[in-house]
């Protein structure tokens, strides 16, 4: 009789571990097939219409066929080219305090903190700072208050991936500089960063590679244009605020062209992730130990 | 040269300290002491004081940013501040003439945030009820059963979701979620649950909250799951050993041994997962409808707080409703800043002590 029912809860255990075991299979699954299904559309509807005058013509007006996004892609050049002077040095510099300068102190704890909290602040919020800080005063839209916008947003990733790529970099290598006579500034400039820059590097490009992404700072701040235009001090294209307007454009070949963009963007992330990965996966670092 | 020299014979003239002492003395030392000696050494103060200084500005400049945004969100919000105050968050506004509540009427300068309020929470809670399960079932996954090979890929299929841009997103709910939702899910909903009354058979375009849900929460599933898995992995192994030594099977080890022991930090990863939630814009404005109404059903069309701030801010013409939806904006930055600092401290009160972990 007992031995009937210990057979039973046996049984039971077993069936429960199998079901759980199943189910953690099938969300596994759950999870990787909207990727799946993302880049098999993306590549789909993309690939068919990424041609030549996708990068080397300007939009054509509403409702005629052809053209490209030219100056949309100059135009995300130039505003991640402003984002990456603000937040690069910025972050860069936050970093190497967090790991060089401040560790175990509470500012530093304090700062860590506000970085990773200030990730998690929705990227349309910043741009309605930029658009207080920068549209208001000047008075107009402008590829500069864009600019700052994504260069603010990525100050705290770069920030951190600078720390934990520098708190890689072992002891013994900063004190073997400061042991020669080097300064505590070049220690750190050209011994310490320089030996965790090929992470640091990527740790910026893929900073660089979620600003690219970003559209909702850019609604009311880049503001979208479908003329070139490199000004600062103007409304400015940029490639995910045109995939926004054609993807709620009417016409088939605006939405041709929004999966055209779609795809020049997903690969350039997944350029970046992918190096990310070889980088801190592969250990360049742990080389120098 | 002659530095070295002097120091070694002192070290060897003294003869009353033992070779053992030596050796624990010196392990004794720690490497920040050799730092601070090291340091004493140079003669370049002033580029070292410059340096160090302008290192403490970039990082102090991470404060300012905050102080800045909440600076000029407050100044320019002041305006539907002193005229709606707290109401603006709780009250609707009745028409007079039809006695139907108006939320947002920007012809009459009459503002509401109640319906992007209620969008925003709505869509949000959705979305953790469907992304929860799904992002506890892959960490537990990937850390427990995961067979070596698949382990690398998996991590990596999980970063380029969470890589992928929210407009891209958008674009593919746009025009593959929402057909699909439409066709086959919607009415399987409206079959089954709709005597609930939560999914009403009035809104023939499939945009609307279940739609936003279902892509938010596959936009969120990967920073709960790696969270999750982080906070998983972070539980000793004795735990693990300890349970299964008891004779239990695997889901009892993994239920008594580390979810038990993980369960604030993954309280903490979830609610990380709602601050993304609660302040994604672009694919949300894309699937939700956009409409400034209260509906109970699920597949009407609706709104959200980043959604109405998207849609029409660059449009907004009057002072008043420029002000309305900065209001909005700085209650998003307050709300999530809330959001994001609970749970990095539930998720640090969890990992804290446990070295950082490349899987």
């Amino acid at each position: 009789m007992s031995a009937g029912a210990n057979n039973f809860r046996a049984r039971v255990r077993a069936l429960t571990d199998g079901t759980v075991t199943a189910l953690a299979i099938l969300a596994t699954v759950i999870v990787v097939a909207p990727l799946v299904a993302i880049f098999i559309y993306l590549i789909y509807k993309g690939a068919s219409s990424l041609n030549l005058a996708f990068f080397t013509q300007i939009p054509k007006p509403e409702g005629e066929s052809g053209g490209g996004m030219a100056n949309a892609i100059v135009g995300s050049a130039v505003l991640l080219g402003i984002a990456s002077i603000i937040g690069v040095p910025i972050g860069i510099g936050g970093g190497i305090f967090l790991a060089e300068f401040g560790r175990g102190t509470k500012l530093a704890n304090a700062i860590r903190f506000t970085a990773d909290v200030l990730n998690g602040v929705p990227s349309i919020v910043m741009g309605l700072a930029a658009y207080s800080l920068i549209v208001v005063p000047q008075g107009n839209f402008s590829a500069l208050s864009g600019g700052v916008a994504l260069g603010i947003m990525m100050v705290p990733t770069v920030c951190r991936t600078t720390e934990e790529m520098l708190l890689m970099v072992p002891h013994a290598v900063r004190e073997a500089a400061l042991g020669l006579g080097i300064p505590n500034w070049r220690s750190v400039l050209a011994i310490t960063v320089k030996t965790a820059s090929p992470g640091i590097i990527t740790g910026c490009m893929l900073a660089f590679a979620r600003v690219a992404g970003e559209t909702a700072p850019l609604l009311f701040t880049a503001l979208g244009n479908s003329f070139w235009s490199t000004s600062l001090n103007r409304p400015i294209a940029a490639l995910p605020l045109q995939i926004y307007i054609y993807a709620n454009g009417p016409y088939d070949d605006q939405h041709r062209l929004a999966w055209a963009g779609a795809l020049v963007l997903i690969a350039l992330i997944v350029v970046a992730v992918s190096l990310v990965r070889y980088v801190t996966s592969r250990g360049v670092l742990k080389g120098a130990s | 040269m002659p530095e070295i020299r002097i120091s070694h014979s002192q070290l060897q003239s003294e003869p009353g300290v033992s070779a053992a002492e030596k050796a624990t003395a010196t392990s004794t030392i720690e490497s920040s002491a050799i730092r601070k000696f090291l340091l004493s050494r140079g003669n370049s103060a002033i580029a070292d004081g410059i340096f160090h200084w302008l290192m403490v500005l970039c990082a102090l400049s991470i404060f300012g940013i905050v102080i800045l945004i909440a600076a000029e969100l407050m100044l320019r919000s002041n305006l539907a501040w002193s005229k709606f105050g707290f109401d603006f968050f709780f009250k609707a506004y009745f028409d007079p003439v039809t006695g139907l509540p108006n939320y947002w009427d920007p012809v009459n300068d009459h503002f509401s945030a109640l319906p992007f309020v209620y969008g925003t929470l709505v869509s949000s809670l959705l979305s953790l009820l469907l992304a929860v399960p799904l992002a506890i079932g892959l960490a537990i996954f990937l850390t427990e059963m995961c067979p070596g090979f698949l382990r690398g890929p998996l991590a990596f299929v999980t970063e380029l979701l969470a890589a992928i841009p929210s407009i891209i997103y958008g674009l593919w709910a746009m025009y593959a979620l929402v057909p699909l939702l439409r066709v086959h899910v919607n009415p399987l909903l409206i079959k089954f649950f709709g005597w609930t009354g939560l999914f009403s058979d009035d809104n023939p375009t499939g945009l609307g909250f279940v739609s936003a849900a279902v892509i938010l929460a596959i936009m969120i599933l990967p920073i709960i799951s790696s969270l999750t898995r982080e906070v998983m992995s972070s539980v000793p192994h004795s735990q693990r050993e300890a349970v299964l030594a008891l004779g239990s099977t695997r889901w009892e080890m993994i239920r008594m041994g580390v979810l038990r022991n993980a369960r604030i930090g993954i309280v903490g990863a979830v609610i990380l997962g709602l601050g993304r939630a609660l302040g994604e814009t672009m694919a949300v404005t894309m699937v939700i409808g956009n409409s400034p109404e209260i509906h109970h059903s699920l597949l009407s069309n609706g709104s959200s707080m980043a959604a109405v701030i998207a849609n029409e801010f660059a449009e907004a013409s009057g002072d008043m409703h420029r002000s309305a939806l900065i209001e909005i904006g700085l209650a998003l930055f307050i709300v999530t800043i809330l959001v994001n600092a609970l749970a990095r401290i539930l998720v640090w009160a969890v990992t804290r002590g446990t070295p950082a972990q490349v899987h």
